[in-house]
């Protein structure tokens, strides 16, 4: 029997924080502006887009703690369970003198009105305490989740460089990661709806008893059901705390990733596994959101339009579920039945998904179409996959986001690709067939003309870049 | 302090923000930040879920009953005017009466214990609304009969119809410019606190503290000297907060003053972007005459503006919309019409620019238009029609342009962004990529300083020395980020020579300085500026007064040196001197005064100066095209822009690429859209995109304009930099347009409509593969 904890419990500002009269809902934000009165950190959105209320996770990660910058705007107070929250309040020395990073964000003039600073100097924290040097690009990675209305950016992206050259107080108060592990006792932590399984046996029991509960990964998306529909989703159930769920297996054959896994996580892997996924995560969402959501995640929920699912449908993945009772393995497309409903009983939740390597002669690759580049929702998401022997067409898979209800195969232009020569007839052919696969609906992200004229456009490019690798057919962004 | 050469942060030095270092380490307070007083209760309000209908019912039992609820407010719980209309049209309640006019409108408010519980609050309503046809966009204001806001205006400059009939080229066309959402960090909040004797005091985020004072004693039917609004600092307005914050101040007043306890009124970002007005979409109807050189010979064009339900300020805005038809281009002869059309939408409102982005917008397109016709490159026709000498300096509205130095501006940026070499190496390289394809492009700026309306051109400031010799300084103007009290106090350190360190700059609140304009029309330092020099001054000539006659000396003989005062043979530290001063109860406090000299505007005869002088500036941007998806990005970008002598060179080179890229941004990715029910559906920033660090130009280079100063007596020389870089942003959207115009071998004009989302750049370059066919 799991023993039970009424009490969120982490490390914050030096001490160990012990919480046990909070809603399950409650976010950080409001956590620390209305209760803690520590109101540098600000609210921009509420909903996770704006970075304004970046705050640094710690968490202890191979005999180190990592600290990771998240939105605390739909951050439930209980995924504090085990970390360290460090805030812009917590980054000056005693004495008042700044970090390499705030100081060098006021040398390089880097705010203006100011409301988005703290944010962009915690994004600006995490990387700075993470690699001893970066690129522009890595800086503007680091930002991706972070607007600015007043500077255009510039100044911003010069602090990003000057702070590596400062000397200074620490850029943020770590902790050794034997403080984080004394928090762990392997208790179900229980606080006024909040429920969160410390192993997989106790997640398949609660959410056996409980099947109405609401899974929660990083919250991306269900903390939007709260701060923006009011929705009660308890009891919630969190599983960031269940290892098994976190596991990365990197095999031979196959890369098996866990369900709690981050895309921060699973990016270096599904980059061994699939070099073109690398383009693709490094524009979903932003640092903060990929640090907290996950792919199964993102998998579970879902949606016609997340980034994961078409890639990993192309590449032939499979998706494991599980019930207190027993284990189950399907592909991954079937996973996804209409609009809002998948192949899910009850009290039954998803534990990994397995992706096959790809064998010499696939060829894949994955492009994603946005209004803006960086941390905006696809307009639509192709990827294409095909094992070509002698110029011939083996194998193909095609599977877009944004086409339709689901995330979907586009299984007539397949079957007009499979076992025909990949040439220009047969690609004409494949586009032509993606009018019978989807009929693309009109809305604020793209006309259902533009989805389906890209689709074929998408087709073109990956036939381009199979078939002449030299042609630039895509912006080179550098 | 010692005998140095040189105060420190004095003008033309680039010092950093005066909140820099509060904005890293989370110190510096915005409205939402200020410790919650004791009971403090917090308002949501109830938004109506129709475009256009009547009110049949309004049952509010079940907010009342939810958890935490401490009142409700309707109309009728207004005690005096249920009206917020900035113009005194009475065309915009608090609340909705009646008649629902736009999806978003406000209908009533809860207020209750905590924040959480106000919004749940608000959702229990139970609102009977039976629709009304619904016009959303102008197409439908048209169709219906084309009803106005406010009054339209028609600049008129010689006979257009005859320069037009007897031109040997003419061409028309139509374009559409898409609005913008101001996308403030911080978003609108307002907090009120109830004070003894019908008082209230109430901190808002506000960039006119002035007529949020009006506007609350309107509503609450009191004299204006019941009411005190402060503001220390916005996170960001960018005119958004110009009129917008009457209705959330309103709303918070008449809670706190009806419960008697202090209330704050914070909306989610959705409530914000859904309830409060943006920058106008507009279609333009232009035809241009000109000859085989590339002259325009006559100008016809017409802005239909999406004004939405009510007046707002779109009589400004869309008066300034053709006072910027013209950008830097001679128009021999010209009529400008505005048709300031009623929707069924927001009332759009101020945004950076006000209007003239889309006067700018429409004068580049008809030069556009004229190169693809004639087969020259548009800088060539840029360059043949800017104003040029006496004969060439004529403005639609009668005014001269006399500071003109666009020529001198493109011609110094075409050579620095090495424009022509560039263009004919980019054309070679286009000839040889079948997908991506390059566009560059050269764009002038030029931008009229004041507010149209003469009498918003004032500003007061007061200024105290105390008798330790360190100074406070208060005025009018409101800081949004725009480094406007940072430049004010380098103002108020040079005239007493002291450190800017020694002047304390404190929140902007109306029972300090009275009858303030809004901080908007690019005139912050313009006239914060030159009215808190005028106070330092007046306490400067008591101090040489005191000085002369205390030392025996005559007053040319007392001069103020950085720290210390030079009296005859003597030097005196500044702190010293105002001892000795206070001592001999010289009055050590003073208000200044300014207003804008020179200006005059007869709308009637739509002739006038009603610019005091103009800005201007160029940019070149270099962009990359996937035609096979209308994916982009933008390369480099030139900029080299002209801010007189400069107040704080670090300040305004954060002004103009700060500019740019929100320009960048409305001409590009930003994109509101509105369903077929009337609601704005891209609301947030999920949906609603902003330009992000990555969309930044890869290689951007920012020079101000060297050996520019102001011809007119402004503050040092220097000029107003707040609004115009947003309108280099053109040279993105025509770089787009140069690239898009590869695909038919520039043989015809893309038509390129803003916002060039990549859908609406793909929907170009097939327009264009088609013509060319």
């Amino acid at each position: 029997m799991t023993s039970t904890r009424g009490a969120i419990r982490f490390l914050h500002r030096g001490r160990v924080r012990e919480l046990a009269a909070e809603s399950a809902t409650r976010t950080v934000l409001d956590w620390l502006r209305e209760t803690e009165g520590l109101t540098g950190t600000k609210e921009g959105c509420a909903e996770g887009d704006c970075g304004a209320c970046t705050v640094l996770l710690g968490r202890a990660e191979a005999g180190a703690v990592r600290y990771e910058a998240v939105n605390a705007c739909i951050a439930f107070l209980g995924m504090l369970e085990g970390r360290h929250l460090v805030t812009v309040e917590d980054l000056a020395a005693s004495d008042g003198t700044l970090t390499p990073v705030q100081q060098a964000m006021v040398e390089c003039h880097a705010s203006q009105c100011g409301f988005c600073t703290p944010g962009f100097v915690m994004a600006l924290s995490a990387l700075r305490h993470a690699s001893a040097s970066a690129s522009a690009r890595d800086v503007e990675v680091a930002l991706q989740g972070n607007l600015c209305r007043c500077t255009g950016y510039q100044p911003i992206v010069e602090a990003g460089a000057r702070m590596y050259e400062l000397t200074g107080p620490p850029v943020l108060p770590a902790v050794e990661p034997g403080e984080l592990d004394a928090l762990e006792d392997g208790a179900t932590v229980r606080v006024g709806g909040f429920v969160q399984p410390a192993s997989l046996d106790a997640l398949a029991d609660i959410l056996q008893a409980t099947p109405e509960a609401t899974i929660v990964a990083g919250a991306t998306d269900v903390g939007l059901w709260v701060t923006k529909g009011l929705r009660d989703i308890t009891p919630m159930v969190h599983i960031g705390r269940v290892a098994a769920l976190r596991e990365i297996d990197e095999g031979p054959e196959r890369l098996r990733l866990g369900a709690g896994v981050s895309y921060t996580q699973a990016w270096p892997a599904l980059v061994r596994l699939a070099p073109g996924l690398d383009a693709l995560l490094a524009r979903i969402g932003g640092a903060q959101v990929r640090n907290a959501g996950t792919i199964g995640g993102n998998i579970a929920n879902g949606s016609p339009i997340g980034d994961m699912p078409p890639p990993l449908i192309a590449l032939g993945a499979r998706l494991e579920l599980r019930s207190r009772g027993e284990v189950r393995e399907l592909p991954l497309e079937d996973f996804f039945l209409d609009y809002g409903r998948q192949d899910l009983a009850p009290g039954e939740f998803v534990t990994a998904v397995t992706i096959p390597r790809p064998k010499p002669g696939t060829h894949f690759a994955v492009y994603k179409i946005s209004k803006r580049r960086d941390e905006d929702i696809s307009a639509l998401c192709g990827a294409f996959r095909i094992d070509l022997v002698d110029g011939v067409v083996v194998e193909a898979r095609i599977a877009f986001g944004g086409m339709a209800a689901t995330p979907k195969r586009a299984a007539v232009a397949e079957a007009a690709m499979r076992g025909r020569t990949w040439d220009e007839t047969v690609l004409d052919a494949a586009i032509a067939a993606l009018a019978m696969d989807y009929a693309p609906i009109d809305d604020w992200r793209a006309s259902g003309a533009y989805r389906s004229r890209i689709a074929g456009n998408l087709l073109r490019r990956f036939f381009a870049e199979t078939t002449e690798p030299a042609m630039p057919v895509r912006l080179a962004h550098v | 302090m010692s005998r140095t050469e040189k105060i420190r942060g004095g003008v033309a030095e680039a010092m950093a923000h005066d909140s820099a270092r509060l904005h890293v380490t989370g110190a510096a307070r915005y409205c939402d930040d200020i410790q919650a007083p004791a009971g403090l209760a917090h308002a949501c309000l109830g938004l109506a879920e129709a475009a256009h209908g009547r009110i049949v019912s309004l049952d509010l039992a079940a907010v009342k009953a939810a958890p935490g609820v401490l009142g409700v407010l309707t109309a009728s719980d207004i005690p005096g005017a249920n009206d917020i209309s900035p113009t005194g049209r009475h065309d915009e309640p608090v609340f909705a009466t009646g008649e629902v006019l736009f999806h978003g409108q406000p209908l009533f408010a809860v207020v209750a214990e905590t924040r959480d519980a106000a919004r749940r609050a608000a959702r229990l309503a139970e609102v009977e609304i039976v629709p009304l046809p619904a016009i959303l966009d102008l197409d439908a204001a048209r169709a219906a009969g084309g009803k106005l806001v406010t009054a339209p205006l028609t600049l008129t400059l010689g006979d257009v119809d005859a320069a037009i009939a007897a031109a040997p080229r003419r061409l028309a066309g139509r374009m559409a410019i898409g609005g913008q959402d101001h996308f403030y960090l911080e978003g609108h909040i307002a907090l009120a606190l109830p004070g003894e004797d019908g008082e209230v005091a109430v901190f808002s985020s506000t960039q006119h503290p002035s007529e949020v004072q009006h506007m609350v004693a309107h509503v609450l039917g009191l004299p204006s000297n019941r009411v005190t609004v402060e503001v220390r600092r916005m996170g960001g307005a960018f005119g958004g907060k110009e009129t917008q914050s009457n209705l959330f101040a309103a709303v918070a007043a008449l809670a706190a003053v009806t419960l008697d306890r202090p209330v704050k009124l914070r909306p989610d970002r959705d409530d914000d972007m859904v309830a409060t007005g943006k920058r106008h979409d507009m279609e333009v109807d232009y035809e241009v005459g000109f000859d085989a050189a590339g002259n325009v010979l006559g100008v016809e064009m017409t802005f239909a503006a999406r004004c939405g339900f009510s007046a707002d300020l779109s009589g400004p805005v869309t008066d300034r919309t053709l006072f910027h038809a013209d950008n830097c281009y001679h128009w021999p002869a010209a009529r400008l019409t505005s048709e300031p059309l009623m929707t069924h939408t927001v009332s759009n409102t101020a945004f950076r620019g006000f209007g003239g982005p889309q006067g700018m917008l429409a004068a580049e397109r008809v030069i556009e238009e004229v190169a693809f016709a004639l087969g020259e490159d548009p800088l060539t026709i840029r360059t043949r029609n800017v104003y040029g000498d006496a004969a060439r300096a004529v403005t639609p509205y009668h005014q001269r342009v006399e500071d003109n130095i666009a020529p001198r501006l493109m011609a110094a940026l075409a050579e620095r962004a090495d424009y022509w070499a560039r263009r004919a190496a980019l054309r070679r390289a286009n000839a040889d990529s079948a997908v991506i394809k390059r566009g560059l492009a050269l764009t002038p700026v030029k931008f009229g300083i004041s507010f149209t309306a003469t009498h918003f051109n004032q500003a007061g400031a007061l200024v105290h020395v105390y008798a330790d010799g360190s100074v406070r300084l208060n005025h009018g103007g409101t800081e949004m980020g725009q480094g406007l009290y940072m430049k004010v106090a380098q103002v108020v350190a040079e005239e007493f020579q002291i450190d800017v360190d020694r002047v304390r700059i404190t929140a902007t609140t109306t029972d300090k300085v009275p009858n303030t304009s809004a901080t908007a029309a690019s005139s912050g330092s313009d006239l914060n500026g030159m009215a808190a020099r005028n106070a330092a001054r007046a306490i400067r000539d008591r101090l040489t007064d005191f000085a002369a006659e205390s030392h025996g000396v005559a007053r040319d003989q007392v001069s103020f040196l950085p720290g210390r005062v030079r009296v005859g043979n003597a030097e005196i530290a500044f702190d010293e001197l105002v001892r000795q001063a206070y001592m001999a109860r010289v009055q050590l406090s003073a208000t200044g005064f300014y207003k804008t000299p020179k200006i005059h505007w007869d709308r009637v005869a739509g002739r006038g100066r009603p610019f005091y002088y103009f800005s201007y500036g160029a940019a070149a941007a270099e962009v990359a095209v996937d035609t096979a998806t209308g994916e982009y990005q933008v390369e480099r970008v030139d900029i080299l822009h002209d801010v007189g002598r400069s107040l704080n060179p670090a300040i305004d080179r954060g002004q103009i690429e700060g500019g740019f890229v929100q320009g960048m941004g409305w001409l590009t990715t930003e994109e509101l859209w509105w369903d077929d029910a009337g609601r704005l559906r891209t609301h947030a920033p999920s949906t609603y995109k902003i330009p992000l660090a990555s969309d930044r130009p890869r290689v951007f280079n920012v020079h101000l304009a060297e050996d520019s100063e102001n011809r007119e007596e402004t503050i040092y020389r220097s000029k107003a930099v707040g609004e115009p870089p947003l309108m280099l942003a053109m040279s993105v959207l025509h770089a787009l347009s140069d690239a898009v115009a590869s695909v038919a071998d520039y043989s015809l004009c893309p038509r390129l409509d803003p916002p060039a989302t990549p859908e609406r750049v793909l929907a170009a370059v097939d327009r264009l593969r088609e013509a060319a066919r």
